[in-house]
């Protein structure tokens, strides 16, 4: 068995990596306590699962409000089951109505729910899993580093996460509750709204905004800088780039939102009227603003940063199934240079599509034209690389466990998502389809059985290097086949209903429209939530309960496993990549020594070779081809 | 393992560590100020015509303040040409002069908010309009006191106070306003129109980043000077890197000053 | 004004490939104050010219761009990014053309609307 390393061996302390600032006092080395290793560690593995670990409660947070909304909507007036006196205690302030009186959801609560799992799933939950924790953790390993380029910065970016995080969180508890204006905060109604969620809202998102930044800033120059010799840019694996990609997206991308949220903010403070119009009326009264703002002007520079975060939020979801395809089928990935080139064209041109966010604003047939060809581009590069992990599943020796299940799965998942996304893209059927349900089955095929699939695959594929124990294979499988499922049912019947012309974000699950337009009519008419569409509702909360069930194995698992997993040795897929090539876990400085790399990251099943995979430091070596072994099928 | 290229340049990028996460940051602040400068021409290309303001800062205190942020970005760079030479006398005698403009630049630009929000514009009942410096608003009194004058009326409706460039030949005076015939009294603040809404958020988002920029400068200058004596290239690196930062934020002045006080 | 590309001075290790010379970079610092003066200073003079002789548009159009050569010198020289990396420049480059998409893309989005329906 490898030799099993110390959990967090004492502190070194060298010349250079004098990060700290007791460069001033000349100390001899010392043990960093508690604190200092898991609280305020700047060690890349620690952030890294302190980012995943946190990301997971927040992903498991937006799960109950999912759960809450998707209850309201089947059942709209009714007092919530079980916790519907929690809710009542928790949203009681004293001179206010309570919004969640008698355990029913009232529509102010529904909005504030609907607008904070958006904001805390994407913001809270994937980008900093996806991005911060995988990348954290795995990104330094896979390039031969010892460690992030600027450790310090890095745990910032993690603390100005976490503050945000709280920030998010507490504005539940305030009187008034949470931002009620959709994940998009789109102004007037953003700075119309009475109450300080949403300047809570904007104070949390310039916090992770400052958050992202820094760890953009971290990522690319660590990937700039401190490849190990011999890794050159087309010998990183994919994973690297992806999140290479990601990071600029981030780095580009976020601050005119940042800019953007500060003149909301300034809106909401000092009663600017950036995006607020003139005449603008609130409540049937003029508003004593200055006007001459344009509510436009927001959705612009909300949008530059909402498309290519959609981006961020995919395209490290897909590095992590091309490392577990590669892996599970032992051969290298097909096409590695189109992957390269196309997650490059998907991160340039995923910069000039936003405003097909924006096709029922009123604008022109030119600028929509361009922005439809724009949209319509950027899905070759998407077609591309789906294709090139598909083709590298053929004649390859497919090994299934549970991350691969989930790395299959993402496949024609993100297939579906990515598919139903193409009406969209059109402004002809984007009329028809615009803030349906359509949208949000779409996204959330993209997201859900797509993304998350990618980072659960991620959690169960680097659980043995994390903690030198497997995660249990049967639970594996069984949360794997549950979620499948239950995600299939609760989000294909969507695009049924917003075919059928449910709109998005009502509280009472269209009731009262589907009511006000079939009786003008006199009886069920097309684009009137016929009773079926209605009927959807129930099958719909049953599937995501299920859902949020079957995420319960994994829970468990997830901390079972640390104590009672199988134990397994440094490198347990057999993979080729450096992050394997490392003890478990790996020591602070990761390697004893520059590792040097010398071949490409996907070297599985090489004709001559002994073993069935070479990990890429291991040198050329000179001696005559050893028999085959009958280990792999072409 | 420590980490490589702190110090010394990786030979195929031929840049050190910081060098590439300052430029990188840099790249972001060009983003951020540029969604800034977005919406300001948007609105100023939305504006109703004739209603954008000209000439409503101090081109004089501008101009100082443009002249005090460039000398900074002299001093900043001459104190890190000092520390290549390895002359630390000069390398504190330049980095005190930045800090001593920055400081300059604030005080400046304080008393050029002071200014904008102690000057008013009244609305008469019957449709008058005066603007000016506030004199005396006592609540006691039931009269206010401006220094300024009475805005014509143009042709098209709209007072010439917008474009006060044209009006610099109107003499100002002492005006005694009765509280009772004023229908609306307002300061420039950012909430009296766009223009200086976004002058607000402009030029107080880059006096952060004076303020940011500064406490560096002053961290290097003091407590962290303590490098020096221990590794003297990495503390040169960490002024250069400062230093690159500093000019970033002169740049965006030279933007900032052009767009806001002379147009 | 920009320094050759030599080989490291023998002496303390360098960072950047070329020797510094003190009185070089007063030198260069004085010209670099003295066209900033100039520049601000023409940038004023041309605002100040009166509405009959030069129209707005033009105007800005022509501050702007003094203020551009304002920036560039100072970027230039100050920044050194006359002598700076292919590294820097990409990701620079890049910036400023996400900068103009930005801004391009969104003014020509403002102003292109349809004025009219289709029964007029």
């Amino acid at each position: 068995m490898d030799a099993h390393v110390e959990q967090f061996p004492p502190y070194r302390k060298s010349e250079a990596y004098d990060e700290h600032s007791h460069d001033d006092h000349g100390h001899a080395h010392h043990e960093p306590g508690f604190w200092g290793k898991f609280i305020f560690s700047t060690d890349h593995k620690v952030i890294g699962i302190q980012y995943g670990v946190t990301a997971l409660c927040f992903l498991f947070f937006g799960l109950m409000l999912m759960l809450l909304m998707r209850w309201q909507i089947a059942h709209p007036g009714k007092p919530v089951p079980l916790i519907g006196h929690l809710l009542e205690l928790i949203f009681q302030h004293p001179g206010m109505a309570n919004p969640a009186a008698g355990g029913v959801i009232s529509r102010d609560l529904y909005n504030s729910f609907g607008a904070m799992h958006g904001t805390i799933m994407v913001f809270l939950g994937i980008v900093p899993l996806a991005f911060a924790a995988f990348g954290n953790y795995v990104v330094p390993l896979m390039i031969g580093a010892p460690d992030m380029v600027f450790p310090r910065v890095n745990m910032a970016s993690y603390q100005a996460y976490f503050l945000g995080g709280l920030v998010m969180f507490i504005s539940f508890f305030i009187p008034g509750g949470a931002a009620q204006a959709g994940w998009t905060s789109y102004s007037p109604l953003a700075t119309s709204i009475p109450t300080h969620g949403q300047l809570f809202w904007i104070i949390g998102m310039i916090l992770l905004i400052s958050s992202s930044l820094l760890g953009a800033v971290n990522f690319i120059a660590t990937i700039i800088q401190l490849r190990a010799p011999g890794m050159t840019w087309m010998r990183m694996p994919w994973f690297v780039w992806t999140q290479f990609v990601t990071a600029f997206l981030l780095l580009l991308a976020f601050p005119p939102l940042e800019a953007a949220a500060i003149m909301q903010l300034m809106d909401n403070v000092a009663h600017t009227s950036f995006f607020l119009p003139t005449g603008l009326a609130i409540g049937g009264n003029l508003a004593h603003i200055s006007g001459g703002g344009s509510p436009l002007l927001w959705q612009h520079l909300f949008w530059f940063l909402g498309h290519p975060e959609v981006y961020v939020l995919i395209l490290p979801a897909m590095g992590i199934v091309c490392e577990i395809i590669a892996n599970n089928t032992r051969k290298p990935i097909w096409g590695y240079k189109a992957l390269v080139y196309s997650v490059l064209a998907i991160g340039f041109l995923s910069m000039i599509v936003w405003a097909h966010h924006m096709y029922m604003t009123g604008m022109g047939t030119v600028i929509s034209t361009f922005f439809q060809a724009t949209t319509m581009i950027i899905s070759i590069p998407s077609v591309i690389i789906l294709t090139c992990l598909f083709i590298s599943l053929w004649g390859g020796s497919i090994h299934i466990n549970t991350p691969m299940l989930f790395a299959l799965a993402f496949l024609p998942m993100f297939g579906i998502g990515g598919l139903t996304g193409l009406p969209l893209g059109f402004n002809v059927s984007d009329i028809h389809l615009h803030d349906t349900y359509y949208v949000i089955a779409h996204f959330h095929y993209v997201v859900a059985p797509g993304t998350i699939f990618g980072l659960f695959a991620g959690v169960y594929y680097w659980y043995p290097k994390m903690t030198g124990r497997k995660m249990n294979e049967f639970w594996g499988h069984i949360h794997f086949w549950c979620s499948l499922i239950f995600m299939n049912l609760t989000f294909m019947p969507m695009f049924s209903q917003g075919m059928a012309g449910m709109l998005r974000r009502m509280a009472d699950g269209g009731a009262n429209y589907s009511a006000a337009v079939n009786s003008k009519a006199g009886g069920d008419v097309i684009g009137g939530l016929s009773p079926f569409i209605m009927s959807l509702h129930t099958p719909i909360l049953w599937a995501a309960i299920c859902l949020g069930i079957a995420q319960i194995p994994f829970i468990v698992n997830f901390f079972w496993s640390i104590g009672h997993g199988e134990k397994v040795g440094t490198n347990p897929w057999k993979s080729t990549t450096l992050e394997w090539q490392t003890p478990t876990p790996p020591p602070h400085g990761n390697f004893e020594h520059t590792p040097h790399v010398y071949r490409a990251p996907y070297e599985y099943s090489v004709p001559g070779h002994a073993r069935d995979y070479t990990p890429q430091n291991e040198p050329e070596i000179s001696t005559p081809a050893a028999p085959k072994i009958a280990t792999t099928a072409h | 393992m420590e980490i490589p290229y702190t110090v010394e340049a990786r030979p195929d990028t031929g840049l050190y560590n910081a060098k590439v996460g300052i430029w990188l940051f840099l790249a972001s602040e060009v983003m951020l100020f540029g969604g800034l400068f977005s919406a300001f021409v948007l609105l100023r290309v939305g504006a109703e015509p004739g209603t954008w303001p000209h000439g409503w800062q101090n081109i004089v205190l501008g101009t100082i303040n443009t002249i005090v942020l460039a000398l900074s970005a002299i001093t900043t760079l001459m104190a890190w040409v000092a520390c290549k030479v390895r002359d630390f006398g000069k390398f504190k005698f330049f980095h005190a002069c930045t800090l001593l403009l920055a400081l300059t630049f604030l005080c400046i630009k304080f008393v050029e908010y002071s200014e904008h929000l102690n000057h008013y514009e009244i609305t008469l009942a019957n449709g008058d309009i005066y603007d000016g410096d506030m004199v005396s608003n006592d609540p006691t009194q039931d009269h206010v006191v401006i220094r300024g004058r009475k805005d014509q009326i143009l042709k098209n409706g709209e007072p010439d106070l917008y474009d006060l460039r044209a009006q610099k030949d109107i003499p100002e005076s002492e005006i005694t306003i009765p509280r009772s015939q004023i229908s609306q009294m307002d300061n420039y603040g950012p909430w009296h129109n766009n223009y200086l809404a976004l002058y607000y958020t402009l030029t107080g988002l880059h006096a952060m980043h004076i303020l940011g920029g500064s406490i560096v400068i002053g961290y290097l200058w003091g407590p962290g000077r303590k490098l020096w004596k221990k590794d003297p290239e990495r503390f040169t690196n960490r002024v250069e890197v400062s230093g690159l930062f500093w000019h970033f934020v002169d740049l965006v002045w030279i933007f900032l000053f052009p767009v806001l006080y002379l147009t | 004004m920009s320094e050759p590309h030599t080989a490291p001075v023998a002496s303390a290790p360098q960072s950047h490939d070329h020797p510094v010379e003190f009185n070089s970079y007063v030198r260069r610092c004085a010209i670099v104050l003295g066209v900033v003066f100039v520049a601000v200073g023409l940038m004023i003079w041309t605002s100040y010219i009166p509405e009959a002789r030069l129209d707005w548009s033009p105007k800005i159009a022509i501050i702007l761009l003094i203020a551009s050569c304002n920036a560039f010198i100072v970027a230039g020289f100050l920044m050194h990014l006359i002598s700076e990396r292919k590294m820097v420049y990409t990701i620079l480059g890049f910036t400023v053309t996400f900068v103009i998409g930005l801004f391009a893309l969104t003014l020509y989005a403002m102003s292109d609307f349809p004025l009219h329906t289709i029964t007029r």
